[in-house]
C-alpha cells in the first residue's frame, strides 16, 4: 500500500476529466459574458422592444421578451454581470477575511482562537437568508450592501474550514521546526501553512460562490437584491414569475442561467484532483 | 458515567445561549444601530424636527446603544415583544397563529424527509460507485445547485400547470376535510422536502462513507460479514454522530426554503410575515422573527450535539 | 503432509491516484505446509500485506489480482464468488490485524465482536460461543477472562487488545491464520507477551499460518520457513535457521548485517568528565494541561529529570510510549515551556521558550523529528527547504546559497540534482537526510535526534546512522539520541539514559547496558528487545510480576 501511496505522490500535473472540462468551460464562458456584456448585448436593456409581452422565440428576439416586451436576452446577458460580479466580489471577500482570520487562529491559538472561534460560530448560527433579510430591511439594498452583507455571511463558514485546516497543517513537523528555528507568525503562516492550504480553499472558494449565488438570487427573487430597473438572474425570475402559468422563456431561462453557472461550478470542482481537493486529510 | 453526559449537555447548553445573545446583539444591530435614525425613517422625510425628537424620545431612542439591547433583550425573555409599527399591534399577538403554520410545514416535511433521505443516504453509501449511487449523486448536487424558488416553480409548472393535480399559487385558509388538507400542504411540502432531502441526503452518504473506510470496517469484511452486515451493524452505528449533525444542518435549510416557499406558496407562517414585515420595515416584527427563525436553527444544533455525545460509547459507558 | 496454502504465480495490480496502473506484485509462489508458519518479511512497499491479504480473497481498494491462483485448501481464492468468499472469510482463513486498536469497532463490546463469526457463520448457538472465547482468553493469558469480554475496546490496553483480536480470529477455527505486523504498535515490553501468547496457540492447534512482519528478530521466534521479498518479488525462501545463519541472497544478507550495527567504541568516562558540558537539564518538569495551585500543569509528561551531556557526546535517551522521552525533546528546544527546573547550553540557562532565546542560541541547537514525511513541507523543493535556515541564520543569498545547498547534499551523501526535487520524489532515506541537513545548515553544536531512524527500514536506517557518525567526527558535533529501539542507540550512543513514566530511571555507559543495568525496569526493557535468535523468546526468562505491572499500565 504504501508503494502505492508513495507512486501516487509523483507529481502528476493536472488532470481534469471530461465533466470537470465540461464545468471549466461554462464557467469561463458566463465569466467571459459578466466582463463583455455591454458589447454583446443586440438591444438597450432597459428598451421595449417589442408589443407582444412574455413573446416567444423568434429570430428577432432569441429568448423571447419579458413582461413589458424588453428583450430577455440582452437582460440575461447583463443580469450576468450582476449576478457573477456581485458574487465574486463577496465571495472574494467572504474568503480573504475568512482564510486569513482562521489562519492567524490556529496559529496563534489561546485565547484569540477560543474567542473569535466562539463568535463566529455564533454568527453562522444566522439563517443565511433570514440574516440577508434583516440587513436589507435595516440598511435598504444596494449593490455596496449586497455584497458586503453576503461576505460578512460566508466569511464565517470560510474562517472555520480555513482554521481546521491550518490547525492540521500547524500541527506538522515542518511547522515546528520552523517554530524551533525561531521564525515568526508571518513567516510560518506564508510559507509553511499557506502553500499546503491552498488546494482545499480554492475549492471552497468556489463552493462557497456557489450558496452566494444562490442566495444572491434568492434575495433577488424576494425583491430585495438588486433593484429595478437593473436586474441579476434572480430578479429576471421575480419579474417574470407572471408568466409562469405560460411557460414563458422569460422566466425559465434566467432559471436555466442560474442552473447553469452553479452546477457547473459544482461539476468543476467535484472532479479536480483529489490531490487538490482533500490535501486536509 | 451518567454525570458526565450531564455535564457536557448542560456545557452544549451554556454555548447555545451564550451563542443566542450574541445573534440576538447582530440582530440588534443590523435593525437599529445601522439603519440610523429609525424615527425619522418612521415619520418619513417631511416630518417636523419636532415630531422626530418625540418620537424618538418615546422610542426610547435617546438612550445609549448598550442599555436599548438591554432592554430589548429584557423585553424578548418576559415575552414582551413591542408593537409592529405597520399596524400597531402586540407581535406576539401576530406571531402566534402564524406560528403554528410554520410549525406544522416544518414538521410535515421533516417527518417526510429524515427518514427519506436516511434510506437514501445509507443505500448510497452502501452501493458506493453503483448507477444507483451516482443517479442519487447527480440528483442531489442538481437540487443543491438550483435556488429554492427554481424548485419551487418548477413543482408548480409540473403539479399545477401541465398536470393540473394541485392549486398553484393560492393558499385557502379554511381547509374543508382530508383530501383538500392534503393538496394545500402537497406544493409547500413537496418543494421543501426536495430542499432538505438533497443537503441530507449528500451529508448521510459522506458520514457512512467516512466510517465505511474505518480499519474496523474492513475487519468486518475479513471476518466473512455480507456488505449489508458491515454497513448496518458496524458502520452505520459509529456514523450516528455525524449523521445527526448532518441532519440539523440541513434542517436549517429548511428555515432558509421556508421563506421562500410561503412566500411563493402564500402561506400564512412566520416567514411570509417576516418578508411582508421587511417591504414595510416593521422592525420589531423583523427582530422577532429573526430570533425566533434563530433559536429553532440552535435548538437543532443543540438536539444534534445530545445525540452525538448519546451516541459515543466512550462517554456512555 | 500437503500444502494447506499454495499462492502460484500471484500478481497484483495498483492504480494511482493519476490513473496509472503499477505492479505491485509481480508473480509470486508460496506454499504453507499444514501446521507450518512462514513469514513473510521484507520493507515497506514489498508487497508483504498485500500478499497476506489475497489469501482471504481481498485486496484494498485500488489494488485488482491480475493474474495467479491462491489455492486455500485446494480452492482458488482468485476464482471464487464473492459469496464463497464470504464463506472462507473468518472461517477457514482468519486474519489478525496490525494495529487492533483501530480494528476493533468502538462502539461495540469486545465479547459482541470475538462471536461475530460465529453469529455470521451461525456455526455454534451464541451462548457456546461466548463460553469459547473465554476459553480463548484464558488460553491468550489475558487477565479476568470471564469479564473482559463486556467492556469497550477503548477500555483496555494496546496488548491486551492485539491478543483479543487473535481471539476474534480464533473463534471459527480457522484452518490458516494470517498475522499481519501483529506486534509492530506495541511497545517490546508488551511485545514480549503477545508473541507468547501467540506461540503457544499456534503450537496448541498445530495451525498453519502467514506471519507477516519488517522484524527478523521478531519472526526468528515464531516461524519455520521465512520468506524475503522486495518490491514484489521473492527473494529467497529458506528455514528460520538458515536464513538467520546463512542467507545466500545478497538482500538477505544485507538485512541480517543490517541488524548487527557496528557496536561503538565507547568514549572515556573519565575523558568526557573532564570535557565542558553542552548541555546539562536541571530538575526538569513539564507536562500538559491547565497549571493547577503548585504550579504544576495537570498532567506531568516529565518529572525532576536530571542529566549532562558532554560536548562531542552523544547521549541516548531511551524508553517506551509514555515515558516522556519526546516531552524532553520538546522542552530543550524551548517548543514546551518548562514549569520548573533549568537548561543550561554551553553554561548559559537558556529561556524558557523559543521566542525568549537569542537566534545564536537556536542556532547551536537544532532539532530532527521522527518522520521525515510530516517534517519536510511537501511543497518546497529541497533547495528552499536546506537554503531557508542559511539565510535564517547566515544571511547568505543568491549563488553562495546555492553553492551551500550543494554542500550540505553532499555532506549527507545525496547527489546535487536532488535540489530541485520535492519532498514527495524522494525515498524515505533521502527524505530522512534532508531533514538531517537542514539541522546541518545551522551548523549547530547539538543535534536533538528524536526517534530519528525509527520510521525507516532496517538497511536504510543503518546507513543513516552511519552517516550520523561519520559527521560527529567530521564536524565535532553532539547529539542527544532518543529512541524506543536500544540497537540503534547501541550504535551511535556514549551513555544511555532509561526513562519510565516520566521519570529518569537509570543512567549507565551504553556498552554496559546488556550487562550491567541495575534498576528492574531497565533490566526488564532491555531484556525484551528480540534478538536474532530462533531460541531466544523461549530461553528468556523475565520477572513476571514487573512485566504485568508495565504492560498493564
Amino acid at each position: 500500500m504504501k508503494a502505492l501511496a508513495a507512486s501516487a505522490r509523483r507529481r502528476t500535473g493536472f488532470h481534469i476529466n471530461t465533466v470537470g472540462t465540461i464545468g471549466a468551460a461554462i464557467v469561463l464562458f458566463w465569466i467571459v459574458i459578466a466582463i463583455c456584456a455591454p458589447l454583446l448585448v443586440p438591444y438597450p436593456v432597459g428598451k421595449i422592444v417589442d408589443f407582444d409581452f412574455f413573446g416567444p422565440m423568434s429570430q428577432k428576439f432569441w429568448l423571447g421578451t419579458d413582461y413589458l416586451g424588453r428583450d430577455i436576452l440582452s437582460r440575461i446577458l447583463m443580469g450576468a454581470r450582476y449576478t457573477v460580479g456581485i458574487a465574486f466580489a463577496a465571495v472574494s471577500l467572504a474568503c480573504f477575511v475568512g482564510v486569513a482570520l482562521g489562519m492567524i487562529a490556529a496559529v496563534v491559538g489561546g485565547f484569540f482562537d477560543t474567542a473569535l472561534s466562539r463568535f463566529l460560530d455564533a454568527l453562522n448560527a444566522i439563517p443565511s437568508l433570514m440574516f440577508g433579510l434583516v440587513v436589507v430591511a435595516g440598511v435598504g439594498s444596494s449593490i455596496p450592501v449586497l455584497i458586503m452583507t453576503l461576505a460578512l455571511i460566508y466569511a464565517p463558514g470560510s474562517y472555520r474550514f480555513a482554521r481546521s485546516l491550518a490547525a492540521n497543517t500547524n500541527t506538522m513537523d515542518f511547522v515546528t521546526v520552523a517554530r524551533a528555528r525561531g521564525e515568526g507568525t508571518v513567516y510560518i503562516i506564508r510559507e509553511e501553512i499557506l502553500p499546503n492550504i491552498i488546494g482545499p480553499v480554492l475549492a471552497d472558494f468556489g463552493l462557497r460562490f456557489v450558496f452566494i449565488v444562490l442566495l444572491l438570487s434568492g434575495l433577488s427573487f424576494l425583491g430585495l437584491g438588486v433593484q429595478p430597473p437593473n436586474a441579476d438572474w434572480g430578479g429576471l425570475v421575480r419579474e417574470n414569475l407572471a408568466g409562469l402559468p405560460y411557460g414563458a422563456p422569460a422566466v425559465i431561462f434566467p432559471s436555466i442561467a442560474i442552473a447553469s453557472l452553479t452546477i457547473s461550478v459544482n461539476m468543476l470542482i467535484d472532479n479536480l484532483p483529489t490531490r487538490i481537493r482533500d490535501r486536509s486529510a | 458515567m451518567n454525570s458526565m453526559i450531564a455535564g457536557l449537555i448542560i456545557r452544549r447548553v451554556g454555548i447555545m445561549l451564550v451563542s443566542l445573545v450574541i445573534v440576538a446583539f447582530a440582530v440588534f444591530a443590523a435593525t437599529e444601530l445601522l439603519p440610523g435614525d429609525v424615527a425619522q425613517i418612521l415619520l418619513g422625510q417631511s416630518a417636523t424636527p419636532e415630531a422626530v425628537a418625540g418620537l424618538r424620545k418615546a422610542m426610547h431612542l435617546d438612550q445609549p446603544a448598550i442599555l436599548r439591547f438591554g432592554h430589548w433583550l429584557g423585553g424578548l425573555v418576559t415575552g414582551d415583544f413591542g408593537r409592529s409599527y405597520a399596524n400597531n399591534r402586540d407581535v406576539a399577538d401576530l406571531i402566534s397563529g402564524r406560528l403554528v403554520n410554520s410549525l406544522k410545514l416544518g414538521a410535515v416535511t421533516t417527518l417526510f424527509s429524515v427518514p427519506l433521505s436516511l434510506f437514501l443516504g445509507v443505500t448510497a453509501a452502501m452501493f458506493r460507485g453503483s448507477f444507483y449511487d451516482r443517479l442519487v449523486s447527480v440528483f442531489t448536487v442538481t437540487v443543491i445547485s438550483v435556488p429554492e424558488f427554481m424548485v419551487a416553480t418548477l413543482a408548480v409548472l409540473i403539479f399545477a400547470v401541465y398536470l393540473g393535480w394541485l392549486p398553484a399559487l393560492s393558499f385557502a385558509n379554511e381547509v374543508h376535510g382530508l383530501g383538500e388538507l392534503l393538496r394545500v400542504y402537497a406544493m409547500p411540502v413537496i418543494t421543501l422536502s426536495f430542499v432538505v432531502s438533497a443537503q441530507m441526503i449528500r451529508m448521510t452518504r459522506a458520514a457512512v462513507i467516512d466510517t465505511i473506510n474505518t480499519p474496523y470496517v474492513e475487519m468486518a469484511l475479513l471476518k466473512g460479514a455480507t456488505r449489508r452486515r458491515m454497513v448496518m451493524r458496524h458502520a452505520l452505528p459509529n456514523a450516528l454522530g455525524p449523521i445527526a449533525n448532518a441532519m440539523a444542518l440541513s434542517l436549517s435549510y429548511l428555515l432558509g426554503g421556508v421563506i421562500i416557499v410561503e412566500t411563493i406558496f402564500n402561506y400564512p407562517g412566520v416567514a411570509k410575515l417576516m418578508v411582508d414585515a421587511v417591504a414595510t420595515r416593521d422592525l420589531p416584527l423583523i427582530q422577532t422573527c429573526a430570533m425566533l427563525f434563530c433559536l429553532s436553527y440552535l435548538l437543532l444544533i443543540l438536539i444534534a450535539d445530545v445525540v452525538a455525545i448519546a451516541s459515543n460509547p466512550r462517554l456512555r459507558q | 503432509m500437503g500444502n494447506i496454502v499454495e499462492i502460484r504465480d500471484l500478481a497484483v495490480a495498483a492504480k494511482t491516484d493519476s490513473g496509472r496502473v503499477v505492479d505491485i506484485i509481480k508473480g509470486v509462489d508460496i506454499e504453507v505446509a499444514e501446521g507450518e508458519v512462514v513469514a513473510l518479511i521484507g520493507e515497506s512497499g514489498s508487497g508483504k500485506t498485500t500478499i497476506a491479504l489475497t489469501l482471504l480473497g481481498y485486496t484494498r481498494p485500488g489494488c485488482r489480482i491480475t493474474r495467479g491462483k491462491v489455492l486455500v485448501a485446494g480452492r482458488d481464492m482468485v476464482a471464487m464468488s464473492e459469496a464463497e468468499r464470504q464463506h472462507v472469510r473468518g472461517q477457514q482463513v482468519a486474519y489478525v490485524p496490525q494495529s487492533a486498536a483501530a480494528a476493533f469497532d468502538p462502539s461495540q463490546t469486545i465479547m459482541e465482536q470475538v462471536v461475530e463469526v460465529s453469529r455470521i457463520h451461525q456455526l455454534m448457538p451464541p451462548e457456546d460461543a461466548r463460553r469459547k472465547a473465554v476459553d480463548l482468553f484464558r488460553a491468550l493469558s489475558l487477565p479476568n477472562p470471564e469479564t473482559i469480554g463486556a467492556r469497550y475496546p477503548h477500555q483496555v490496553s494496546g496488548g491486551q487488545l492485539q491478543r483479543l483480536a487473535a481471539a476474534m480470529a480464533l473463534i471459527g477455527d480457522p484452518e490458516v491464520m494470517v498475522f499481519d505486523e501483529p506486534t509492530t504498535a506495541l511497545d517490546v515490553t508488551t511485545q514480549i507477551e503477545v508473541l507468547r501468547a501467540f506461540k503457544s496457540v499456534i503450537a496448541d492447534r498445530n495451525m498453519a499460518g502467514i506471519y507477516v512482519s519488517h522484524d527478523l528478530a521478531v519472526v526468528a521466534q515464531i516461524a519455520d520457513r521465512i520468506v524475503v521479498l522486495k518490491g514484489g518479488e521473492v527473494q529467497e525462501v529458506a528455514e528460520t535457521e538458515k536464513i538467520v545463519h546463512t542467507p545466500q541472497h545478497a538482500y538477505t544478507k544485507e538485512l541480517i548485517a543490517a541488524f548487527h550495527p557496528v557496536e561503538r567504541a565507547p568514549a572515556d568516562p573519565r575523558a568526557m568528565a573532564q570535557r565542558n558540558a553542552i548541555l546539562e537539564v536541571k530538575n526538569l518538569s513539564a507536562g500538559y494541561g491547565p497549571t493547577g495551585s503548585d504550579s504544576q500543569p495537570s498532567f506531568l509528561a516529565l518529572k525532576d529529570v536530571t542529566f549532562r551531556l558532554a560536548a562531542g557526546e552523544s547521549l541516548g535517551i531511551i524508553g517506551e510510549s509514555g515515558s516522556g522521552k519526546s516531552t524532553l525533546a520538546r522542552v530543550i528546544s524551548g517548543l514546551l515551556p518548562q514549569s520548573s527546573g533549568s537548561v543550561t547550553f554551553e553554561g548559559r540557562e537558556l529561556a524558557k521558550s523559543v521566542s525568549g532565546r537569542s537566534r545564536e542560541e537556536l542556532r547551536k541547537m537544532q532539532i530532527v523529528f521522527q518522520l521525515a514525511d510530516t517534517a519536510l513541507n511537501p511543497n518546497r523543493p529541497v533547495r528552499a527547504i536546506l537554503g531557508r535556515p542559511l539565510t535564517f541564520y547566515h544571511g547568505v543569498r543568491g549563488r553562495q546559497r546555492e553553492a551551500e545547498v550543494d554542500r550540505l547534499l553532499d555532506m549527507v551523501r545525496l547527489p546535487a540534482a536532488l535540489k530541485h526535487r520535492l519532498p514527495s520524489e524522494l525515498s524515505g532515506g533521502q527524505k530522512q537526510r534532508v531533514n538531517l541537513a537542514r539541522a546541518l545548515a545551522a551548523k549547530p553544536e547539538l543535534i536533538l535526534c528524536d526517534e530519528i531512524t525509527s520510521a525507516l527500514d532496517t538497511v536504510v536506517a543503518a546507513a543513516i546512522l552511519k552517516l550520523l557518525d561519520e559527521l560527529q567526527r567530521e564536524l565535532g558535533l553532539s547529539y542527544m539520541f532518543i529512541s524506543h529501539d536500544l540497537s540503534t542507540v547501541e550504535a551511535i550512543c556514549d551513555e544511555v539514559v532509561v526513562m519510565y513514566q516520566g521519570e529518569k530511571v537509570e543512567e549507565m555507559p551504553t556498552n554496559r547496558m546488556k550487562s550491567g543495568a541495575e534498576h528492574p525496569y531497565s533490566r526488564l526493557l532491555i531484556s525484551s528487545v528480540p534478538q536474532l535468535d530462533t531460541n531466544w523468546l523461549d530461553r528468556l526468562e523475565q520477572d513476571n510480576e514487573l512485566m504485568q505491572a508495565v504492560a498493564g499500565r
